[in-house]
């Protein structure tokens, strides 16, 4: 097994206030985790705002540069200049989807030209029936085709459409690693499934390696290998997805399954708070500066207070 | 391109009427090329002599025909401006994106030098150039002079808009498909910040063209060549208005207001046509 | 019981027009729907579904582009009627908060940030309660105690308060006259998931109470499951189907509504969850027939050149579809089972 994405001990640390302010805030806490090479997975972070969930994100994709620990992608630190030709190289392999579909393109521009620059870039084409066919086959990806795609401007495609056109162009340059922060929740309902589906065709079909970054547990549920539950920047609960999510067990994993709104009874919905639940996460919270995670028999890794 | 003048000129009065200032304007400094004498020279029209048949602006102390003169006086006046404008938007773009987008070392140095570039005082500035180049002070010259001087705060405006588009995610898609800062600068945000470029402009030549006057109505430029500016500089020192010669300074301030008006209806009708939110409804989103 | 809104073939559009090019989008193309005293009626839609330009016109925040060019809207406030699509600025103003109020997705627009929280309350709340002093301060701690808020929330500023706190100072800004009519846009979209229970049950709790009608406008089905007493579902400005929440969780009669519900996935359920095809019309240019035509997979030729009306197929149940009896409830479907399991 060869390791594609290693994190290793990752902090980031944001300094609160001015300049000369002694506050700071952690926002990630100690982040650790691998991706295999040879074995493409769904791994997916969960947390609520503000549990530095999308800024592991970013410094996974170089925007940002960890406070102490490291991200190495094939064995070399990720680069995190704008300029030269490791950040270049590292864009060909790891490649971000974001949020909101609707912000994902310049509204001035034409969709097929951000396709088109990211063949161009990084696919060294000889000629434009080449660029063509990298960008039809990434569009085939995800259910369109260039014809359905070229000359369009992004008000002129769905949420749906110009969500799998972030993901196409992502495509294009075959990545081996695509970061999808919140890849759904700005689509609409009846085109979120579509998306999902992809997500886990990419991986099933293409290979690639998913970091699938959410709030929300029943997608997660539904397409992860591997999860991660982060609190307040740390992680509470780590391993196989079905594993955690059917039988979470630090309080704040069990928090947020019990909080997600079920509907399964419809029309007699049972909206009571977990009250022992917030009391047992918010304990576990205000100790966690000793705390570690602790492996258990079936595989998973629970944080626990000494 | 066409069609853009079409619609514009149908649909929006603001649009026409600054076309038919603007217009009248420039082809009045048009007219100059056809001028039946050089506009310089003195004493080949009989002084003084009210507005006419035979010299339709009337004539000056200095023996100048006034609408031939005008024209010279427009035509210079009108490049002036339209020179510091140019080069003046050209920096403060320049500048504005570098600092906004790149961010970092880069936008402390620039953003340092615009405040010095503020804080300077022009005006002895500009005299002193009058004092050290003296007749090599030509109107591209002191274009030059003040369109270094044109461009800080526009730059920083320019910079504000810049700042905001580094951080929507289109931008970022930009960066992943590997476009190059330049790239990005110039074909994704420059759309965004075009309506500052025009607005700003107009400011700009109302400016430029007004410390012009300024100057030259000091007597602090070169007053061989005719401007708008020199034209009154001559009007003051031969008294104009004490000696009863009203058409000398009344007709080029009526003109200059016009031109003033027409640029500023040009700008505000124009930067709502390439608003972005204006372009984006037109193309129907 | 009696309705407390009843609409009437409203039809609002957007009339726009730019340097010649003239558009008209049906945002809201006749909806009949009515409201009942004492319930919970949520609105689900995707985004440009015209949901919001519906919610406008009953909050009677018409503003061109957008006009109503068909229909009414008719609120009866304990014998007062009251039309927001032709009512006067000056009826207007005496309705609100005393009779209509607004819980609002981004809190930070009804509460201004630079003003202490107390000072919302006396903006909006001193005059349609008709007290003042002390015994208005008495009834605004009252209230916050009901909502198990601490009165400290009235010294502090919108910005000084978390996301979910904002939320339940709004509702309580929106409760507190006591209004028979609240219009709840989103109200818990932008909060996590343990805030967003916390925020829906305390609004149901309220809502209870107070005995108002509460119109929730939600794309999240799932809120809908929890806090509605019926769902009305929006499709490309129409309204398709309505239903008792449990009924149209049950048993849909719109395929889109089928769709919707199916498509939810669960913690411990793996089944391969469907995906609808095609995009949500252009209100510009909608197809014609049945708006939903062209994603259906039941759709026949009827569907593509008649309009289905909104009729009741049984009791409180209106559906708008030609093949509703066809429609099966997807949930109980055999889907495929989930291809990747974990290894």
């Amino acid at each position: 097994m060869t390791a594609l994405l290693e994190v290793e001990h990752v902090y980031r640390r944001f300094p609160m206030g001015g300049i000369l302010a002694r506050d700071f805030t952690d926002a990630v806490v100690d982040a650790q985790f691998t991706l295999e090479k040879e074995r493409p997975e769904i791994f997916t972070i969960i947390g609520e705002s503000g549990s530095g969930k999308t800024t592991l994100a970013r410094m996974i994709l170089g925007l940002d540069v960890p406070t102490s620990g490291q991200i190495r992608y094939l064995g070399r630190p990720v680069p995190t200049s704008m300029w030269g030709r490791a950040r270049h190289d590292f864009m060909a392999r790891v490649q971000p989807v974001f949020q909101n579909p609707f912000e994902a393109f310049n509204p001035l521009k034409r969709v097929d030209r951000y396709l088109e620059s990211t063949a161009t870039a990084f696919r060294a084409p000889r000629s434009r029936a080449e660029i063509d066919r990298a960008m039809d086959e990434a569009l085939v990806k995800v259910g369109l085709t260039l014809a359905e795609v070229k000359g369009r401007y992004p008000h002129e495609l769905s949420g749906g459409q110009l969500q799998r056109c972030a993901i196409a162009r992502a495509l294009v340059c075959d990545p081996e690693v695509l970061i999808a922060d919140e890849p759904v929740s700005m689509v609409d309902a009846s085109l979120r499934m579509a998306i999902v589906n992809l997500l886990k065709s990419l991986r099933d079909d293409f290979g690639v390696h998913v970091i699938y970054i959410t709030h929300d547990l029943a997608t997660a549920y539904y397409i992860s290998d591997r999860i991660i539950i982060m609190q307040k920047g740390r992680v509470v609960e780590m391993g196989p997805a079905r594993l955690v999510l059917e039988n979470p067990q630090h309080p704040y994993a069990r928090l947020l399954k019990a909080s997600v709104l079920s509907t399964e009874n419809a029309g007699h919905g049972d909206l009571a708070p977990a009250t022992d639940l917030i009391a047992a996460s918010d304990e576990m919270l205000a100790k966690a500066v000793h705390s570690h995670m602790v492996e258990q028999p079936d595989g998973r890794f629970v944080r626990s207070n000494p | 391109m066409f069609s853009v003048f079409r619609d514009l000129l149908r649909y929006n009065v603001e649009f026409l009427i600054g076309v038919v200032l603007v217009g009248f304007i420039t082809i009045f400094a048009c007219l100059s090329f056809f001028a039946p004498m050089e506009p310089a020279m003195v004493y080949v029209v009989p002084p003084d002599q009210p507005p006419s048949w035979q010299f339709w602006f009337g004539t000056n102390s200095r023996g100048q025909d006034m609408f031939w003169q005008l024209t010279d006086a427009f035509w210079n006046s009108l490049t002036f401006g339209l020179t510091v404008a140019v080069i003046s938007r050209i920096i403060s773009i320049v500048i504005g994106m570098m600092a906004g987008y790149l961010g970092g070392i880069f936008d402390r140095v620039f953003m340092f030098f615009a405040d010095i570039f503020v804080a300077i005082p022009i005006f002895p500035i500009l005299i002193l150039f009058y004092f050290v180049l003296r007749s090599d002070l030509n109107s591209f010259n002191l274009a030059l002079v003040m369109a270094c001087f044109g461009w800080p705060y526009d730059a920083r405006l320019i910079r504000t808009v810049a700042l905001g588009l580094r951080h929507r995610e289109f931008t970022r898609q930009a960066v992943f498909a590997g476009m190059s800062p330049v790239k990005i600068m110039f074909e994704e945000h420059l759309p965004y910040v075009m309506p500052i470029i025009f607005s700003t402009a107009m400011a700009n030549m109302i400016w430029s063209i007004g410390l012009e006057v300024t100057l030259a109505v000091l007597g602090f430029t070169n007053i061989t060549i005719p401007t708008v500016g020199t034209t009154l500089f001559w009007a003051n020192n031969h008294s104009a208005l004490i000696v009863g010669i009203w058409w000398w300074i009344l007709i080029p301030v009526v003109l200059l207001v016009m031109m003033f008006i027409g640029l500023f209806l040009l700008a505000v009708s124009m930067n709502e046509y390439i608003d972005p939110r204006s372009r984006l409804r037109r193309m129907g989103a | 019981m009696a309705d407390i809104l009843t609409v009437q073939g409203l039809k609002a559009y957007y009339l726009m027009n730019y340097y010649g090019i003239s558009r008209e989008v049906r945002a809201v193309d006749d909806i009949t729907m009515t409201v009942k005293h004492n319930e919970i009626y949520g609105i689900a839609g995707e985004s440009s579904s015209g949901k919001t330009s519906f919610i406008k016109v009953l909050a009677a925040a018409i503003r061109p582009p957008l006009e109503v060019v068909a229909g009414s809207a008719v609120y009866d406030f304990g014998g007062q009627q009251v039309d927001p699509t032709t009512a006067s600025p000056d009826v207007l103003k005496q309705i609100r908060w005393k009779h209509l109020s607004y819980i609002m997705q981004g809190s930070m627009s009804v509460l201004n940030p630079v003003r202490r929280i107390e000072k919302s309350f006396v903006d909006f709340a001193m005059e349609p309660l008709g007290l003042s002093g002390k015994a208005f301060w008495n009834r605004v701690r009252d209230h916050l105690a009901h909502l198990k808020l601490s009165p400290n929330v009235l010294r502090a500023y919108p910005h000084e308060l978390s996301g979910g706190m904002r939320q339940r100072v709004t509702i309580g800004l929106a409760t507190v006259c006591h209004p028979e009519f609240i219009i709840a846009d989103e109200p818990t979209t932008a909060l996590d998931v343990v805030v967003q229970k916390d925020v829906l049950a305390l609004l149901r709790n309220i809502q209870q109470e107070i005995k108002s009608s509460v119109v929730f406008v939600t794309h999240d089905m799932a809120v809908h499951a929890n806090i509605a007493d019926r769902v009305g579902i929006i499709y490309a400005g129409r309204l398709v189907e309505e239903a008792r929440t449990r009924d149209l969780f049950m048993s849909p009669r719109h395929p889109y509504t089928g769709h919707l519900v199916a498509s939810l996935p669960r913690i411990g359920d793996t089944r391969q969850r469907p995906a609808l095809e095609g995009r949500p019309p252009n209100l510009a240019e909608p197809p014609p027939g049945c708006r939903f035509h062209p994603r259906c997979p039941l759709a026949i030729d009827r569907c593509r050149s008649e309009v289905p009306p909104l009729v009741t197929v049984a009791e409180e149940h209106r559906a708008a579809c030609w093949r509703s009896d066809e429609v099966r409830p997807v949930l109980d479907a055999d889907l495929p089972r989930n291809r990747a399991e974990v290894s």
